[in-house]
C-alpha cells in the first residue's frame, strides 16, 4: 500500500540509483575470510606442517587417530559452547555435566541389566543414554531459567553449577567410578567408541553436530535469535524475540553438548569416573575463543569451535611427542588464549 | 468530534524517588503530528515508553481508538499499529543492515529458515521507498556511523506499516540534509494518514511539520499549542517556566487567545 503511494509522491532527494550501487565486500574481506576463525585455521595448517616435519610420528594413523578422537570430546562441547556465548553469556559447568551425565548413564546401565527390559534389544543402551542426556537437559534447564528468568548472572549461576553437578557426582557414587554394564554393553561401545570406515564415532558425531549447528545458526529463524540477542539483548526484546525462551534453550543444548560428550568418554574409558572431565570447562571455553567465540556476544561459529578444539589438542599432542612436561602444556594453553584475543584486537583495530 | 487515535488520562509512573510521570493527559489525532517537548528529563521518553508498553503505568489509562489497552510490552502495542523508534536505536551491532530492519521477523521458509534473498530484496526496497541512504543492506550496522544507524531505526520502524510512529530525538544525530529528508518522509506518512509524536529538542524541526506541540515539564502537563496559534518564543517560556495552570489544552489556549 504505502509503496505504491510513495513511489507517485514527488522525487525526494535520493537519487534511486544510491542504491544501484549495492554490493558486497571482496569475498576475502567479509565472513568466514575476515574472521578471526579464518587466521586460527591458518594458524593451525601452519603448526601441523612444522609438526609433521619435525616428528614423522604426528602424522602417523594412531597418532591421528588419537587426536581426533581426543579433541572430538572438547569439540562436541565446544559446539555448546559457544552457542551459549553467542549470546552473551558463559556455562562453567560442563565439565560437571560431562562426569554426571556419563555416570547416570552407567548407573542405569547397571540398574536396567537385572530387569525385564534386558531382554528387549537395545532397550537398556537406549534408556540409560536417554537418563544421561535427561540429566543434562535438567542441569541445563535449571542454569537457563537461573539466568533468563531469575535474572543471575550466567557466570556465578554455572560456576555453582559446576560445584553442585560435580558434588552430586561424587555423592551418588561415593567417589567409585561406575562403568557400563548388561546385555547392550557390546552395542554401547559400538556407538561411543567404535569406528565407521576408520572414522571414530566421536569425530563423525563432532562433524554431524557441527554441520547441524552451522546450518541452525546461519539460515534458520532461531539461529538469528541468538545472534541478535548477543549483539543487542534490550533490541530483541523490543522486536519480541522471546529472549528467555532462546536463553534457556542455548544453556539446555550447551549441557546437552557435554552430557553427550561425557557418555562418549565413558565408552572411550570403559568406566564413568566421578572425576571425568574436571577441569574441562576451562579448556572448552578456550576453544570457543581461540576459534573466535566473542566473550562479549553476537560473534561465534561452529567452525571456529572445531578448528578452536583441534588447534588446542594439536599443540597438546605436539609438546606430548616432543617429551615436554604436561605441565608446561597447561600454560602453552593459556598463552594461545591471550594470543588468539591479542591478533583479534590488533586485526580489529587495523580495520577500524 | 472524531476519538483520538491514542488517549492518555492521568498516567503516573514512578522510578523509585522519581516520579517521573504524575497525572499526564495526552492524546494523539489519526494523521495528526504532535511535538513533544519539554527539559531533559521531564519524562517525555517514559511518556512514550508506558504508551506502548515498553514500561508498566502506575495508574492512569491508554486508550486506543477509545478502547482501553494494557500493552504489556511493545510487540503487543505493535500489533495495534503502534510503533516507536528508541532513543538508542536498539539496534543489533553484529548483524547487517537487511538483517535489523527485520529484526525477529525475517521473511521464512517453511517456517524455520530465514529466506535471505528475499530479506535483502525486501530491505532493499524498503530503504529506497523511504529515501534513507544507507551504502548497503551487508553492512554490519557497528559500522555504521551513527546518523547512517538512526536511518536504519527509522527505516525498521516504516517498515511495519504502522498507523502511529514515535520518534524519539529522530534529529539529533542527523545532518542538516538528512534531517530534511527526515521531515519529508514525516510529511509523506501524514498524507498517508499516519499519526506520528516526535520529540525533539529543536523546536525548528517542530514547525516544520507539526500541528500541534505538547509541553513536559518534571513529569507533568505545563502546556498544549497548535502550532499554527504559538510561537516558538512562546513554547520556549512554557519549557522553561510553565506551570500545571499553564496546562491549558489547545482548544482552551486558543479560546483564551481569542
Ligand atoms: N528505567 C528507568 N529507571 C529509573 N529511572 C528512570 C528510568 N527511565 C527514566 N527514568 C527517570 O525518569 C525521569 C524521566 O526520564 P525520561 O527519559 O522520560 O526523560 P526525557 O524527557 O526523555 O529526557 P531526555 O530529553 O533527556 O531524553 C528521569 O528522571 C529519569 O531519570
Ligand atoms: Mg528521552
Amino acid at each position: 500500500m504505502m509503496a505504491s503511494e510513495t513511489s507517485s509522491a514527488p522525487a525526494g532527494a535520493l537519487k534511486t540509483g544510491d542504491f544501484a550501487n549495492v554490493g558486497r565486500a571482496a569475498w576475502w574481506q567479509r565472513g568466514f575470510f575476515a574472521s578471526q576463525t579464518a587466521y586460527v585455521a591458518a594458524a593451525l595448517i601452519a603448526i601441523v606442517i612444522v609438526m609433521a616435519l619435525m616428528s614423522p610420528a604426528f602424522l602417523s594413523a594412531g597418532n591421528v587417530a588419537n587426536v581426533a578422537k581426543n579433541f572430538s570430546f572438547i569439540g562436541i562441547v565446544t559446539l555448546g559452547m559457544t552457542l551459549v556465548i553467542v549470546t552473551g553469556g558463559i556455562d562453567l559447568s560442563v565439565g560437571s555435566v560431562m562426569a554426571l551425565s556419563a555416570i547416570a548413564c552407567a548407573m542405569a546401565m547397571q540398574a536396567l541389566a537385572s530387569t525385564g527390559l534386558a531382554g528387549v534389544p537395545f532397550a537398556t543402551m537406549t534408556l540409560a543414554i536417554a537418563a544421561g542426556l535427561g540429566v543434562a537437559v535438567l542441569v541445563g534447564l535449571a542454569n537457563g531459567l537461573l539466568v533468563a528468568r531469575v535474572g543471575l548472572s550466567p557466570f556465578v549461576t554455572t560456576l555453582g553449577m559446576l560445584s553442585i553437578a560435580r558434588g552430586l557426582a561424587y555423592a551418588v557414587t561415593e567417589g567409585r567410578g561406575q562403568t557400563p554394564a548388561g546385555p547392550d554393553l557390546d552395542a554401547f561401545y559400538a556407538f561411543t567408541d567404535g569406528t565407521i570406515l576408520g572414522v571414530p564415532m566421536a569425530v563423525i558425531y563432532l562433524l554431524g553436530l557441527a554441520a547441524i549447528l552451522g546450518v541452525v545458526l546461519h539460515h534458520t529463524a532461531f539461529g538469528r535469535h541468538v545472534f541478535a540477542l548477543g549483539g543487542n539483548e534490550k533490541a530483541a526484546a523490543l522486536t519480541g524475540i522471546s529472549v528467555e525462551r532462546v536463553k534457556v534453550s542455548v544453556y539446555v543444548l550447551c549441557s546437552l553438548s557435554a552430557g553427550f560428550a561425557g557418555i562418549l568418554m565413558t565408552g572411550w574409558l570403559g568406566s564413568a569416573p566421578a572425576n571425568l572431565a574436571t577441569g574441562y570447562e576451562l579448556t572448552i571455553i578456550a576453544a570457543a575463543v581461540i576459534g573466535g567465540a566473542n566473550l562479549a556476544g553476537g560473534i561465534g561459529g561452529p567452525a571456529g569451535a572445531v578448528i578452536g578444539a583441534l588447534l588446542i589438542e594439536v599443540i597438546r599432542n605436539g609438546l606430548v611427542l616432543a617429551g615436554i612436561n604436561a605441565y608446561w602444556q597447561i600454560v602453552l594453553v593459556g598463552m594461545i588464549i591471550i594470543l588468539a584475543v591479542l591478533v583479534d584486537r590488533l586485526r580489529s583495530g587495523r580495520a577500524a | 468530534m472524531t476519538t483520538p487515535i491514542i488517549e492518555m488520562r492521568g498516567i503516573m509512573k514512578r522510578f523509585g524517588a522519581v516520579q517521573a510521570l504524575n497525572n499526564v493527559n495526552f492524546h494523539l489525532m489519526p494523521g495528526e503530528i504532535l511535538g513533544l517537548v519539554g527539559d531533559n528529563s521531564a519524562g517525555k521518553s517514559t511518556l512514550m515508553k508506558v504508551m506502548t508498553g515498553a514500561y508498566q503505568r502506575d495508574a492512569g489509562e491508554v486508550l486506543v481508538n477509545g478502547e482501553e489497552t494494557h500493552f504489556r510490552s511493545p510487540h503487543e502495542s505493535r500489533d495495534r499499529g503502534i510503533e516507536m523508534i528508541y532513543q538508542d536505536f536498539a539496534l543489533c551491532g553484529n548483524m547487517d543492515v537487511g538483517q535489523n530492519i527485520f529484526l525477529g521477523r525475517w521473511p521464512r521458509r517453511f517456517g524455520l529458515f530465514v529466506d535471505r534473498p528475499k530479506m535483502y530484496e525486501e530491505a532493499r526496497q524498503v530503504l529506497g521507498r523511504l529515501k534513507v541512504d544507507v551504502n548497503s543492506v551487508f553492512q554490519k550496522v557497528e559500522s555504521l556511523s551513527g546518523g547512517r544507524q538512526q536511518s536504519v531505526a527509522i527505516a525498521r520502524a516504516i517498515s511495519f506499516e504502522p498507523k502511529v510512529i514515535i520518534f524519539d530525538e529522530p534529529t539529533a544525530n542527523l545532518s542538516v540534509m538528512a534531517t530534511e529528508r527526515l521531515l519529508e518522509t514525516m510529511a509523506e506518512l501524514k498524507r498517508q494518514g499516519v499519526a506520528q509524536v516526535i520529540i525533539s529538542h529543536r523546536l525548528t524541526d517542530i514547525f516544520e511539520v507539526g500541528d500541534r506541540i505538547m509541553v513536559l515539564k518534571r513529569g507533568e502537563n505545563v502546556g498544549d499549542r497548535y502550532i499554527a496559534h504559538t510561537s516558538e518564543k512562546e513554547v520556549l517560556e512554557l519549557i522553561v517556566s510553565g506551570t500545571p495552570d499553564t496546562a491549558l489544552t489547545a482548544d482552551e489556549a486558543l479560546k483564551q487567545a481569542a
